[in-house]
């Protein structure tokens, strides 16, 4: 990688277009003074090979799928197929307007009912909606119809959701935002829920307890049928977080489980490109009893035609259209190159992937949760203490090998937490380099522990003073001096 | 195997002998017997590339492209080709968020110039790193007014998109916020109705251009909102900021709203991207990522997220926002499609759509089919009564290829055109409309 360090702005040249427009032979409309702006906005003035170039340069300071192995965990890194980018930027899916008649989107509409029917399928629920735009936007949703199924049955007291302290950051976010006051409830050493806890918190105030399944360590939730009888007898509804979804698919379903709700990351179990930070979708799924509760509009069918309708009883709208078409279409293709023969693979692999590493590092790492893990596992840091080389350095130095870091100090229940998730499209071949890497890496750290705790050394650039960006915030580029 | 699944059968032997198991079944022994799945899915067989290839143009084909003269937050525009290509580099494509900066550069870069551009738009001092869309935007930004005023009541003027307004009762409804709708006058918001009303509400949000298309003066609404320290919240989309006065310039504390006209292909409504932008003294309160500059143990200039404590991976329950991941690839996208058309080709497209509107309305005005029924300045969208049929009027433009404009209540239509339409086009459109009877 080679350090191109300028910004946009600084190539820009008084007097350079990127633009080739055609201007019409009509008079101009000259804006009311006290409605245009004074000046106009500062972007940049450049040629049109001079964006290709910055962005090209821009985007080899980048690390992504396709550059080398991504284990991080809970993220679901894996190959996203040129089929599905392709597919789903067709001209009749790019250039077809939100608000066009249904008879005049037939194919979207059935796309769109068809990804529904499948997720249902696969998550062994009644329904699905494709509208919320991300992982915590699904998750948002489901809350709003655990709300909304209490409010319809005058069971005002509920305000409370139940939260293990191994939950992904959002599950809380999300409870707050919705309005709910969180319980968090202590985990057992294996970040599974124990029922001892759980027992303590359950009352008629709780409104439902939000799961992920394999957790966030990697383990089943092998109590999860006691779980959840013990949340619907409290009058709660339980919650499925599907960010770990690749793991069971073909192997179990969270609707078996007793899961009522459940949002799914199309960007992670269903291969939709991450793209830096989304956009991704976050379909939110629901057993028979609330249907009715789903967010409006809902596709439908009746005798082949696919149409919009609006529930009464609707949580409401979640964004100005139905979600982000063009992703949810890529998922479809994915999903649709696997089918029922080949999808129950996914998860086989997955999990013999994540065993793999697992078992081939665990005499230099410290594995705080023996057995067998599902597609991902955490090693608490490394087994020799007495360097001083922690989970951070570990990872930094990773990089300097060419690999990107795991997640680290997450979960939040080990605290040198180094969360792997090889995936199932890794080789045998890849996985055996990065074990190795791993151990070369160990190696330094007893031989020369001073060069792993100041890496990353082959990068771009090296680590960053980050107290500095946030005592001083430069966040736009007239705040530069 | 699966041409996405490279494990022979050698390999899963050889790796289950690491792993200790004996069978891929042995792996899922903490999953219940009884609750492990004993027969495939129902769900439709796998095609091969080449059917799967034929399956989704005949999906597309049943779509119709159409002519657009139809807006209400969605915008038919141009993207250069360079945008398409340059998102589609899996440098781009493919990573995620930038959580380990010295191999994200390139991401953290982009949103630098993305807030940067979305400052230089809208007069703000700080923009975050994107939000899903316009209207999430919106009702994140009411999240911001509760936050920082505690009051439970919001103003909302009628003008405002009703999709908007909707996602904003929506998210209001589960925080017992009180969502008032402030009445029009004459297609724009009665001030007069918010001084009445303003008294423990924590704020206003207002629309410009307005759903309408109605370009809106909002000079004195900062000071009636802030004289009862409320936040003036302006909901704004991206390409008529080029020419209208910002919401920096009107005092708006928030200003949010749809970037799609800027790149982004209509795509059936997604994805897209909205932005959120605030004054720095209320960075702390704002929702999702932020980048900033700093440098590396060696004193490079270096990009890196920043303000972290606000968000949920470090505040739990108590962080501003649930948001996690956005619409980073779109931001890149509207960062790639300002710096193409620059300072000077921006404004120039936006001139080309209201020239273009401005042609339209006088050209239907001619045919005498319509009612004027806001006699306001806009932008590139406009309502006109209509004295005929207008789910007919419909129908009988569809058989041209042509997606008329939007039927919003009575016999009013909303028109949109951007600088795609032709003269030709507009004057089809036209001469459909002396049809009608």
């Amino acid at each position: 990688m080679k350090y191109y360090n300028k910004l946009i702005f600084e190539i820009s040249k008084k007097g350079r277009e990127g633009f080739n427009l055609a201007k019409k032979d009509l008079p101009e409309v000259k804006l009311p003074k006290e409605l245009a702006r004074s000046n106009k906005a500062n972007l940049p003035e450049v040629s049109e090979f001079d964006v290709v170039r910055h962005y090209t340069n821009v985007s080899q300071k980048n690390f992504g799928v396709e550059t080398g192995f991504y284990p991080l965990g809970s993220c679901t890194m894996k190959y996203n197929p040129k089929i599905n980018d392709e597919l789903a930027t067709l001209s009749g899916f790019a250039n077809i307007h939100p608000l066009q008649p249904v008879e005049t989107v037939q194919g979207l509409l059935k796309i769109y009912h068809e990804t529904q029917r499948i997720l249902a399928e696969i998550s062994g629920l009644a329904a699905y909606s494709l509208n919320p735009f991300a992982g915590a936007h699904g998750e948002l949703a489901g809350l709003m119809i655990i709300q909304a199924y209490h409010d319809k049955r005058n069971d005002s007291k509920r305000n409370k959701i139940i939260i293990p302290d191994s939950a992904h950051g959002t599950n809380p976010a999300s409870a707050t935002v919705c309005g709910f006051e969180t319980v968090e409830i202590k985990s057992n050493p294996d970040g599974t829920v124990n029922l001892e806890a759980l027992k303590a918190v359950l009352n008629d105030e709780t409104a439902g307890l939000m799961l992920t399944n394999p957790n966030t360590a990697g383990v089943f939730e092998k109590d999860i049928a006691e779980i959840s009888r013990l949340v619907h007898e409290a009058g709660g509804l339980l919650y499925y977080d599907g960010a770990n979804l690749n793991a069971i698919l073909g192997k179990a379903r969270p609707g078996d489980m007793g899961f009522d709700i459940t949002h799914i990351n199309l960007h992670k179990t269903f291969s939709t490109p991450h793209g830096g930070g989304g956009p991704g979708s976050g379909p939110v799924g629901v057993c028979e009893k609330l249907l009715e509760f789903l967010p409006n509009p809902i596709v439908k069918e009746k005798d082949g035609f696919y149409y919009f309708e609006d529930s009464a009883d609707s949580i409401g709208a979640l964004g100005l259209f139905y979600g982000n078409a063009s992703v949810y279409i890529r998922a479809y293709v994915y999903l649709m190159t696997f089918g029922k023969e080949s999808m129950s693979d996914i998860g086989l692999m997955a999990v013999l992937n994540a065993n793999y590493i697992k078992d081939s590092l665990k005499d230099i790492f410290e594995l705080p949760i023996k057995g067998h893990c599902m597609h991902e596992f955490v090693f608490d840091g490394l087994k020799d203490q007495s360097t001083g080389v922690k989970t951070l350095d570990v990872a930094k130095r990773l990089l300097d090998y060419g690999y990107h870091a795991p997640t680290v100090y997450f979960p939040l229940i080990f605290s040198q937490s180094m969360m792997i998730e090889p995936t199932e499209v890794e080789s045998k071949e890849t996985l055996d380099e990065f074990i190795n890497i791993m151990r070369v890496v160990a190696q330094e750290a007893k031989d020369n522990p001073e060069l792993v705790k100041t890496a990353p050394h082959n990068t771009i650039v090296r680590r960053l003073d980050e107290a500095k960006a946030a005592r001083q915030p430069i966040v736009k580029f007239t705040d530069i001096k | 195997m699966h041409k996405y699944l490279p494990h022979t059968s050698q390999d899963i032997e050889e790796m289950l002998k690491v792993t200790g198991a004996n069978s891929l079944d042995d792996l899922f022994t903490s999953i219940p017997k009884k609750l492990r799945l004993t027969k495939p899915y129902n769900i439709p067989s796998a095609l091969s590339d080449y059917n799967l290839t034929k399956h989704m143009h005949d999906l597309a084909k049943q779509n119709q492209e159409l002519i657009i003269f139809r807006g209400a937050g969605a915008y038919d525009h141009y993207s250069p080709s360079i945008v398409k290509a340059l998102i589609s580099r899996q440098e781009f494509l493919t990573s995620y968020t930038p959580y380990q900066p010295e191999v994200a550069q390139g991401t953290l870069q982009y949103i630098f110039e993305y807030q940067s551009m979305v400052c230089e738009l809208t007069g703000m001092e700080v923009s975050n790193a994107s939000m899903y869309d316009g209207a999430t935007a919106t009702a994140e930004a009411m999240f911001m007014a509760f936050a920082q005023t505690g009051m439970n009541k919001v103003l909302v003027s009628s003008t405002v998109n009703p999709r908007i307004i909707d996602v904003v009762k929506t998210y209001a409804r589960y925080r017992d916020i009180e969502v008032i709708v402030t009445p029009d006058r004459d297609g724009v918001t009665d001030l007069e109705f918010i001084q009445k009303h303003m008294e423990n509400a924590m704020g206003l949000i207002v629309q410009n251009p307005n759903y309408y298309g109605i370009i809106e003066d909002y000079a004195g609404f900062s000071d009636v909102v802030h004289a009862h320290d409320g936040l003036f919240i302006m909901n704004a989309e991206g390409q008529p900021l080029s020419l209208i006065k910002t919401p920096g310039e009107y005092d708006a504390d928030i200003a949010v709203g749809d970037l799609q006209s800027f790149g982004l292909p209509l795509s059936f409504g997604g994805a897209y991207v909205g932005y959120l932008a605030t004054k720095m003294k209320y960075v702390r309160k704002m929702p999702g990522r932020i980048c900033g500059i700093t440098t590396d143990v060696d004193g490079k200039r270096a990009f890196v997220l920043t303000l972290q404590a606000r968000e949920q991976h470090i505040r739990r329950a108590k962080a501003n926002s649930n948001i996690c991941s956005n619409q980073s690839l779109m931001a890149l996208a509207v960062t790639i499609y300002l710096s193409t058309m620059g300072k000077e080709g921006t404004v120039m497209v936006a001139n080309e759509s209201m020239k273009g509107a401005h042609y339209l309305y006088q050209e239907l005005l001619k045919t005498n089919k319509f009612e004027v029924v806001y006699n306001k300045p806009f932008f590139k969208e406009f309502v006109l009564k209509a004295k005929f049929d207008v789910e007919k009027f419909e129908k009988d433009l569809l058989k041209d290829g042509i997606l008329g404009p939007l039927h919003i209540q009575d016999n009013n239509l909303l028109f949109a055109v951007t600088e795609k339409r032709s003269i030709e086009e507009i004057d089809l459109l036209v001469r459909k409309v002396v049809e009608q009877k």
